[in-house]
Parts: structure tokens; C-alpha cells; sequence
């Protein structure tokens, strides 16, 4: 069976003086029906990038290698025309994204914002859409949502924001929800709270979700799958169990070593050294190995390939192949 | 929007000078839309031998020099003076938006375009621009008379828009909507035109007031609203030769412009204030 969504070969590529430097360099992910995929790293590894990528919403004058291969259920997205875009964007997969402040349109109420995104995948009459909307507004969770319905965004806080937001992205009933930092702008308890709506939706409806974080922590427990991210290439790619328990790139443990753990004896949190470089100045052979903690003669001249480290568990370290039978 | 506008309303009554322009404006509209069924017809039977006569019983604000009724010609003028700047304002609005609207959203060279050839226009004094117009059509209909002080108006309102659209187009609900399946119609009319709905009303309110000066300044010209329809400039400019001798028809229309204008900029200025907390 073809998965929902599968990304080969990615470069996303930027013009600057002269060349064009790929801030998303190779990037190849699968995601199946109903799972969630956690796509993890630091500001700047690309994975907005990615994210955007699969509607081909990159901002201009950024622009998708050829070469990339883009399937949404068999479908060439690559392919497509504007008209045929636009019959993806939003009706098979929405999106939300980190800053729920501005991503609502100021001068419309909420049952407007909601209602036009139900008649752009159904016509409904006027109190049916309305009535479809309240009923979305309860499934994300949104208290008192009657109420709600004839406000504006600015008299809902961020979290509420947010849920409306998710409400308009499944009122066109994707097949697949791409949440871009969804809960970064929010307080920690809120984040918890939408998470839980994404999850919940995600079983409810059987919709696929592709989480697009730099938070480890909010991954651990929700996602079935994690990739991490560096330097516009995915390092590491597994089960999200299996990550936290055998993290194999030093870069997943450089993050890990960096989140405060609850349990456990109050240890100093190890920071990874250095900052991403930028795509202009990325390093030879593997793009960790100025910072990499575990560095081995080869890794400044060879770049690693995915190695495999168990089922469904792969990273892009030498270190794999040594420790390997 | 709506509902954003009622508040904003709300905001504009809760200034005093916002509820004092308001109020007048709302007089001057009632004056202007039933007044004229209220007060003689003007040139209705005018004793022409009787000449001015000065304010009193019979004439509340006197007759000018053909004995026609002052306070009707007021009247009948508010309704010429309103419905004009109220008119070529709309038009003069909406070709600021459309223009607006499509430099700021095509960019590059249609906006520079554009933008170059409203800088030029803006550099023309929009008097001088009318008196040009005017010279070549000398008989010209009030319709006609619209037409030129709307085209000739929205400059400035263009550069607004513009500026608005360039600011909106990057707001991440712009994003969102395109992530949504948006097309280019529904961002520019759905997320784009209404929020640039507050500062084309503070445009349009504030050109109201310009253009009523500018009749009354083209009709004093005695090249705007021909006679013997009656228009607040043309009135003053009926009375220059009897301003000492009958000072009262040159008076009121006068008051009438004074007082108007004042209304209509104090509510330009409340629902600025209403809009934008800061610039005021």
C-alpha cells in the first residue's frame, strides 16, 4: 500500500550573491494514514521549510529542486498547476501554524472564518454551516463555543486562538493536519492542551499529523515517529520510544542532554556547543562535526549516508557503522 | 465587520467633539434629504422689483437680490453640496482602492508604475487640476461635475492602500489563508479589502469635508454648480456686490460651508482616534 505522504530527495535552494545555497539539502519522509510524525531540530535546520514545501508554499525567491518527489497518495504534487494546489491546500492537508495572534483574520468573526472554510469544501446553507461550525468549535475543545462563535479573534486568548484555528484547518476535512510550531507561542499548559486536541483528532478522524517542533519534550508520548533535523537534512529518524531510549546521532543526545528531566537527580543540562551554521557556510562531509562531541577523523571530509540501526530506526552518523556487529 | 464597525461607531459618539460633528453631521443629512419639502421652492414667484430684504418674520434668513428666499436656498444647497461631495467621494474612494490594491498586490513594475504617475498627479495643485477641466467643458452637468472631482481625488488614498496592502499581505492570516486553498480573489477581497476598510473610511470622511470646500471654492469660481441651481459657493458669490448693503446672502451659505466642513473633519478625526489608538 502507497503511504499518505511520501517526500524524496527535498532541496529547497535560496539565491544569494551569485549561487543558490539549498537550505533544505535532501530530505526523504514517509507519513502514513492516522500516524503522527514528529519533525524535530533548531531554529533555521529547514523544517518549516519542509513543512511548507509540501503544499509548494515556499516564499519567494526560494524555489524546490527538480528532482524532488512530493506524493500525496500516489499524487504527484510536483506536478500540479495553481488551480490543482489549491484543490490540495487546505481539502486534504490544513495547516496550522505557530503564532495563533495573527493567523485569524482581525475583522471577521469567528463563525465567519470557520463558515468560509466549510463552504470552500461543501455548500451548506447559512445555518448549517453555522451549526457545522459550532460542532467544530466543540471538538477542539473550545469552552462556551455559542458564545464564541459571533466573537472576534482579539477577544479570545492565544490558546482559544488556536483552537479556532485547528477548527478552520479540519473544517475542510484533511486527510492530514501539518502543525508548524503550534504551540510555541503558547503557555506550557496550553501546549498541553492542544497537543491533546491534535491527538485526539488525530484518532477520532483517523488524519494524519506531521508536528513540526524544536521542543523534544512535547514530542515524547504523542508522536508514533520522530525526525530530527540539522542543518537542513534529517539525522536521525525513528520510533519516538526507541529515540529517547537509543539515540544514536550525538546531535539527537545533544538535544535530550539538553531538556531538564523531573525524575532523576538535578544534574547541570549539557548544551550542545556553537549554533547551526548558516546554509551559505555549511560544513564539509557531515554538518555536525564542528560541534559534535564524538567527532571521528572522517567525519570533516565524509559525509554519512542513513545507516540503518534497527527497524525503522536510521540516523546519519559513522559512529552507527562502528558500533554495528 | 459589522460588528467591528458598530464599535467603532461606539468609539467615535463616546469623544465629545466625535459626538458634536456627529450629531451635526446627522442634522445637516436630515436638512439635506427633507428640507427641501419643508421650505418655499426658491424660485418659486420671487417679487423680483422687492430686491433683498433683510432677515425678519416673513424671510428667517432674508431674500437675496432676485427676493428668493435665503434659508431655502441653504437648504435646497445642503442637499446639492452633500449629495456632490458625497458622490465624487465614493468614486474617488473606490478608485484609490482599486488602484491601491492592485499596485500593492502586483508589486514590481506595475506598482512603481503606478505609483510614480500618482506621485506626479499629487504634485499638481487639485484646484488648478479642476479650473483646467472645467475651463475646457464649460456647461458642464452636476453628473459630470462628480465624475471630475472623484477622478481628481484619489490620489492620496491610493498611496493609503497601497501602503496598507503591503503591510497586510504579510500578515501570517494572509499565509494561512493561502495554506487553506485561498486564490488570489479570496485574499484580496475576503482578507485584504476589509482591512483596509478603516483607514478608507478616515479617507473618505475626511474628503467629504475637502470636497465640499472645493465646490463651494469651483462654484464661487462661478465654474462648478451652474445657476439657478442653488450651491453654497455660488450663493456667496451672488452676494459679493451687496456684501456691505446685504450682507446676509453671502452670510449663511457661508456658516453653512463653516459649519459643515467642521462637523464632518471632527468625525474624520474621532474615527481616526477610534482606529488608531496612537497616531492620535
Amino acid at each position: 500500500m502507497t503511504p499518505l505522504l511520501e517526500v524524496q530527495d527535498l532541496r529547497i535552494s535560496f539565491p544569494t550573491a551569485g549561487t543558490r545555497v539549498s537550505a533544505v539539502d535532501g530530505v526523504s519522509f514517509t507519513l502514513e494514514r492516522g500516524e503522527m510524525l514528529a519533525v524535530v531540530g533548531e531554529s533555521g535546520c529547514g523544517k518549516s521549510l519542509t513543512s511548507l514545501a509540501l503544499l509548494r508554499l515556499i516564499p519567494h525567491p526560494g524555489r524546490i529542486e527538480p528532482g524532488a518527489v512530493i506524493r500525496l497518495d500516489g499524487q504527484d504534487v510536483m506536478a500540479l498547476d495553481e488551480a490543482g494546489l489549491r484543490r490540495i491546500r487546505g481539502r486534504r492537508i490544513g495547516m496550522i501554524f505557530q503564532d495563533p495572534m495573527t493567523s485569524l483574520n482581525p475583522v471577521f468573526t469567528v463563525a465567519a472564518q470557520i463558515g468560509e472554510s466549510i463552504r470552500a469544501h461543501r455548500k451548506l446553507r447559512r445555518a448549517e454551516t453555522r451549526a457545522r461550525a459550532l460542532d467544530l468549535l466543540r471538538e477542539v475543545g473550545l469552552p462556551d463555543p455559542e458564545a464564541r462563535l459571533d466573537q472576534y479573534p482579539h477577544q479570545l486568548s492565544g490558546g482559544m486562538r488556536q483552537r479556532v484555528m485547528i477548527a478552520i484547518a479540519l473544517a475542510s476535512e484533511p486527510e492530514i493536519l501539518v502543525a508548524d510550531e503550534p504551540t510555541t507561542a503558547l503557555d506550557v499548559t496550553v501546549q498541553a492542551q492542544i497537543l491533546e486536541v491534535l491527538d485526539r483528532l488525530r484518532v477520532a478522524r483517523g488524519m494524519a499529523v506531521l508536528l513540526i517542533t524544536h521542543d523534544l519534550g512535547i514530542v515524547a508520548g504523542r508522536a508514533d515517529r520522530v525526525a530530527v533535523m540539522y542543518a537542513g537534512r534529517l539525522v536521525e529518524e525513528a520510533p519516538t520510544p526507541e529515540l529517547f531510549v537509543h539515540p544514536s546521532h550525538p546531535y539527537t543526545r545533544g538535544l535530550l542532554a539538553s531538556v531538564p528531566r523531573l525524575s532523576g537527580p538535578v544534574t547541570r543540562l549539557t548544551p550542545i556547543a556553537g549554533t547551526v551554521p548558516l546554509p551559505a557556510a555549511w560544513p564539509s562531509g557531515c554538518r555536525f562535526h564542528p560541534r559534535c562531541p564524538e567527532v571521528l577523523p572522517r567525519c570533516p571530509t565524509d559525509d554519512p549516508p542513513a545507516l540503518g540501526v534497527g527497524p525503522g530506526h536510521q540516523a546519519r552518523c559513522w559512529l552507527v557503522e562502528g558500533s554495528r556487529p | 465587520m459589522t460588528g467591528s464597525l458598530r464599535r467603532t461607531l461606539l468609539q467615535v459618539l463616546a469623544s465629545p467633539s466625535g459626538r458634536i460633528g456627529f450629531l451635526v453631521l446627522a442634522l445637516l443629512v436630515l436638512v439635506a434629504v427633507v428640507g427641501p419639502w419643508l421650505v418655499p421652492n426658491p424660485a418659486a414667484m420671487p417679487d423680483l422689483l422687492a430686491g433683498a430684504t433683510a432677515p425678519g418674520r416673513q424671510h428667517l434668513l432674508g431674500t437675496d437680490h432676485l427676493n428668493r428666499d435665503v434659508l431655502a436656498r441653504v437648504v435646497h444647497g445642503a442637499r446639492i453640496s452633500l449629495t456632490l461631495a458625497t458622490l465624487s467621494v465614493l468614486l474617488a474612494v473606490s478608485l484609490g482602492a482599486i488602484v491601491g490594491l492592485t499596485a500593492g498586490w502586483l508589486g514590481g513594475w506595475a506598482d512603481a508604475t503606478l505609483m510614480r504617475g500618482v506621485d506626479a498627479a499629487l504634485a499638481i495643485p487639485r484646484l488648478f487640476l479642476l479650473l483646467m477641466l472645467v475651463a475646457v467643458w464649460e456647461q458642464m452637468p452636476l453628473a459630470a461635475l462628480v465624475a471630475v472631482l472623484g477622478a481628481t481625488g484619489w490620489f492620496a488614498t491610493s498611496r493609503i492602500v497601497r501602503g496598507e496592502v503591503l503591510r497586510i499581505r504579510e500578515e501570517a492570516f494572509v499565509d494561512a489563508a493561502r495554506a487553506l486553498g485561498a486564490g488570489s480573489g479570496r485574499i484580496i477581497f475576503r482578507h485584504l479589502l476589509p482591512n483596509t476598510a478603516g483607514p478608507l473610511l478616515v479617507a473618505a470622511t475626511l474628503g467629504v469635508g475637502d470636497v465640499i470646500l472645493l465646490e463651494a471654492g469651483l462654484s464661487f469660481l462661478g465654474v462648478g454648480v451652474r445657476p439657478p441651481t442653488p450651491s453654497w459657493g455660488g450663493m456667496i458669490l451672488d452676494g459679493r456686490p451687496m456684501l456691505i448693503s446685504a450682507p446676509w446672502e453671502s452670510l449663511f451659505p457661508g456658516l453653512a460651508i463653516v459649519v459643515t466642513v467642521l462637523a464632518v473633519n471632527l468625525v474624520g478625526d474621532a474615527l481616526r482616534a477610534a482606529l488608531y489608538p496612537r497616531s492620535a
